[in-house]
């Protein structure tokens, strides 16, 4: 970036040291000047009645997030966001560092997920004598690894065998790991779980639409060169026009100007047009080379109206706080951290066990569960507090011993839904015809996303993609299927941006969070109503009992959001403790 | 921040933002036309095709042979507002959507019932606040 910055200042004739400030500028305050222009434009824009793919609906708000990031940067559009109080930044502080424990104090604890195995781990720490009931047969929960080899049965008795070659894997839940998430950052470096970096944005992915470019998927950094050199035209001709008079300083304009010519890779003349400038953005028709081959083609900039209709602006540069780099990913899959935690705890870990009944009086807890294998009579576990990372989608149907508010708060939290499919394929098509090492692409198709590996590039052999990842109805659509229908169809939306997909087809995977038989659901579907209502009733302390994991947190579905829940549960229940 | 601030903040940052077309915003809609559609496509990833529902950790309830099917106003309940871990599909799913699931529902998967709900019938069961959220790709 500053590189690029640099040499734009070259060709405008300003010593690089000038490039340094400009590019301080721009990453500061200058960033917010671009969101309150772009604003303007966006009102200009909905005065033309821009109209996308889908001519009925009116414009949302993910799009109009999506065009803010496009027209002004991530940092405007993080503005922006943060405003509608939608990206989280997590409030991790360093370890909990709890102490003191009152002799012979225990705890019980429900769930071997992120929030549980925390709570057990540090708890432990604090002197505290700790169990952990778990209903699964692995630690982890919804950080978790589909493997070869696995077998994975979901609610209706649909099982799978998974196919995949060694090493591969679908990871069904969370994915990534963004840098600021570092409850997660923090226990995983603990756990001495090796990271790599995850790819969520890739130039030369693909943004896909049936009804658009005749269905012909477009480089991702096309899309987003021209949009930002169109938008950089557009606003350099207001600017020029003296249509922003009133809003920016005559002086401020030159610096304006400079600057749109910059980040749009305009001309001299403020136009963003087939040539050197605009190819060294978006990518030649023919690359420069060596010898005497070496003179370069550019390439023909999509036309503004076509990018507008198009729709396929939506996801060009649309990266919300936590989708921007660094993001992590565990190497071998995301489940290595559930593994890896689930070891060091394996002491007070106790599986398979089915929790149906949670009381409390003033002497304590107990808690009924049966052994899913051997059944039998149910067993009870007593100690004198209780952390429940039960999802509530659940443990709304397990009898519990709490206040009308808490069971109230448990009982109008339903779970949002959400399906992938993995698809392994005899070779990477995707690196070795295409040039696409990680990154995402994005479609309109019913699957939405496909997602490349961001491990093992240039490997020999199979590979999995990530051929479906769904949301809202889309997902419901996905969760209606049989597994093998929605690796069948995934398979279908796939070669419809790889049409090679289908000859290299060798087997799939998949997870519909509504039949997964212990969350009934992905996350926490909280609405600003139902936070409004019932979320502080939902994280209170109650008597004895705590609840903690993602839905008791504001990062609902990532697991920095079950970790940050947790620690601050304990930290609660501690001193409920100490002062009882 | 606090949830007021929060609040605050959304009401002014649609308003600056984006006007009036907000306010219709839901959590996206079905375009399924017929009842057996809605159920085959959105109700039996949960309820199974058998309409027999599932158990593990939880249940799902079966919605064949049962009994709190005869009044046709408790599933219109239930869709519209969602109960427990079930989620409301009211603000994905128009009235008449709604009528003719119900009406499937109550007439297939092993239950007779005759009387029919009506598309009229399923707005005054809607709860009155906006229940829609947006959907946000997790982690």
């Amino acid at each position: 970036m500053a590189v690029e910055q640099s040499r734009a200042a070259r060709k405008l004739g300003v010593w690089p040291i000038a490039g340094r400030a400009w590019t301080a500028c721009v990453d500061n305050g200058f960033r917010r000047f671009l969101g309150f222009l772009c604003r303007r434009v966006v009102r200009r824009f909905r005065g033309a009645q821009i109209v996308a793919d889908d001519n009925r609906r009116p414009m949302s708000r993910r799009d109009l997030f999506s065009l803010i990031g496009t027209v002004a940067g991530s940092a405007a559009m993080f503005e922006a966001m943060n405003s509608l109080a939608y990206a989280g930044e997590s409030s991790y502080a360093g370890p909990v560092g709890l102490s003191g424990a009152p002799k012979g104090a225990t705890v019980l604890i429900l769930g071997a997920g992120w929030a549980g195995m925390v709570s057990a781990y540090e708890l432990q720490k604090a002197g505290y004598k700790v169990k952990v009931l778990e209903y699964q047969d692995r630690p982890g929960g919804r950080n978790w690894s589909l493997y070869g080899g696995d077998s994975y049965t979901e609610l209706g008795g649909f099982k799978q065998d998974i196919g995949f070659d060694k090493g591969a894997y679908l990871n069904p839940g969370p994915w990534r790991i963004p840098y600021h998430h570092q409850g997660v950052l923090s226990y995983a470096k603990m756990l001495g779980v090796a990271m790599e970096p995850f790819v969520q944005i890739n130039f030369n992915a693909y943004v896909h639409s049936t009804k658009a470019f005749g269905g012909k998927p477009q480089r991702f950094r096309h899309l987003q060169a021209d949009f930002n050199g169109h938008v950089a035209e557009l606003l350099s001709k207001s600017t020029r026009q003296n249509a922003l008079d009133g809003a920016v300083t005559k002086e401020d304009q030159e610096i304006l100007l400079q600057a749109l010519r910059s980040w749009g890779a305009l001309d001299a003349n403020y136009r963003y047009v087939k040539g050197d400038t605009s190819s060294n953005r978006r990518g030649y028709e023919r690359d420069p080379g060596g010898g005497l081959t070496s003179v370069p083609t550019p390439s023909d900039p999509i036309g503004l109206q076509d990018l507008l209709r198009s729709g396929l602006w939506r996801q060009v540069g649309a990266n919300g706080y936590e989708t921007q780099h660094s993001i992590f990913q565990p190497v071998g899959g995301m489940g290595m951290i559930g593994k890896a935690f689930g070891a060091k705890l394996k002491d007070v870990i106790q599986y398979n066990s089915k929790v149906i009944d949670i009381k409390q009086d003033t002497a304590g807890v107990a808690v009924s569960y049966v052994d899913t294998r051997k059944g039998g009579a149910p067993v009870t576990a007593t100690a004198d507090w209780l952390v429940c990372t039960i999802p509530v989608s659940v443990l709304s149907q397990i009898p519990i011993t709490v206040g009308p508010k808490l069971k109230t708060a448990i009982e109008h939290l339903s779970y949002s839904s959400s399906a992938k499919v993995g698809l392994q394929f005899k070779r990477r098509f995707w690196e070795e015809d295409e040039q696409i090492y990680g990154g995402i692409t994005y479609t309109d198709q019913p699957n939405g996303t496909i997602g490349y590996p961001a491990t093992g590039y240039f490997s020999p052999g199979k590979a999995v993609l990530l051929g479906a990842y769904t949301f809202g109805p889309g997902a419901m659509h996905y969760t209606s299927m049989p597994p093998e229908e929605r690796i069948k169809k995934t398979l279908e939306y796939v070669s419809k941006v790889h049409p090679q997909a289908i000859k290299e087809f060798d087997c799939g995977a998949t997870v519909a969070w509504h039949r997964v038989p212990w969350t009934l659901g992905c996350a926490g579907a909280w609405t600003e109503d139902l936070r409004a209502q019932y979320y502080d009733d939902m994280c209170a302390v109650d008597g004895r009992i705590v609840l903690a994991g993602e839905h008791c947190s504001r990062i609902p579905a990532w697991q920095e959001g079950a970790v940050l829940s947790a620690l601050d549960a304990i930290r609660r229940l501690h001193q409920r403790a100490l002062a009882a | 921040m606090t949830t007021h601030r929060l609040a605050a903040g959304l009401t002014l940052g649609l308003a600056a933002l984006a006007g009036p077309a907000f306010a219709q915003r839901n959590a996206g809609g079905y375009a399924e036309a017929t009842g057996e559609a809605i159920y085959k496509n959105v109700c039996q990833g949960c309820h199974m095709p058998d309409g027999k529902g599932a158990q593990g950790a939880g249940v799902y309830p079966a919605l064949a042979s049962d009994k709190r099917l005869a009044a046709k106003g408790y599933p219109t309940l239930v869709i519209v507002r969602g109960q427990k871990a079930m989620p409301e599909f009211g603000s994905g799913l128009s009235d008449m959507q709604v009528a003719a699931v119900v009406n499937y529902v109550r007439s297939h998967l092993g239950n007779d019932y005759r009387d029919v709900m009506t598309t009229e019938e399923v707005a005054p069961l809607r709860p009155k606040s906006g229940v829609g959220g947006e959907v946000k790709p997790p982690g």
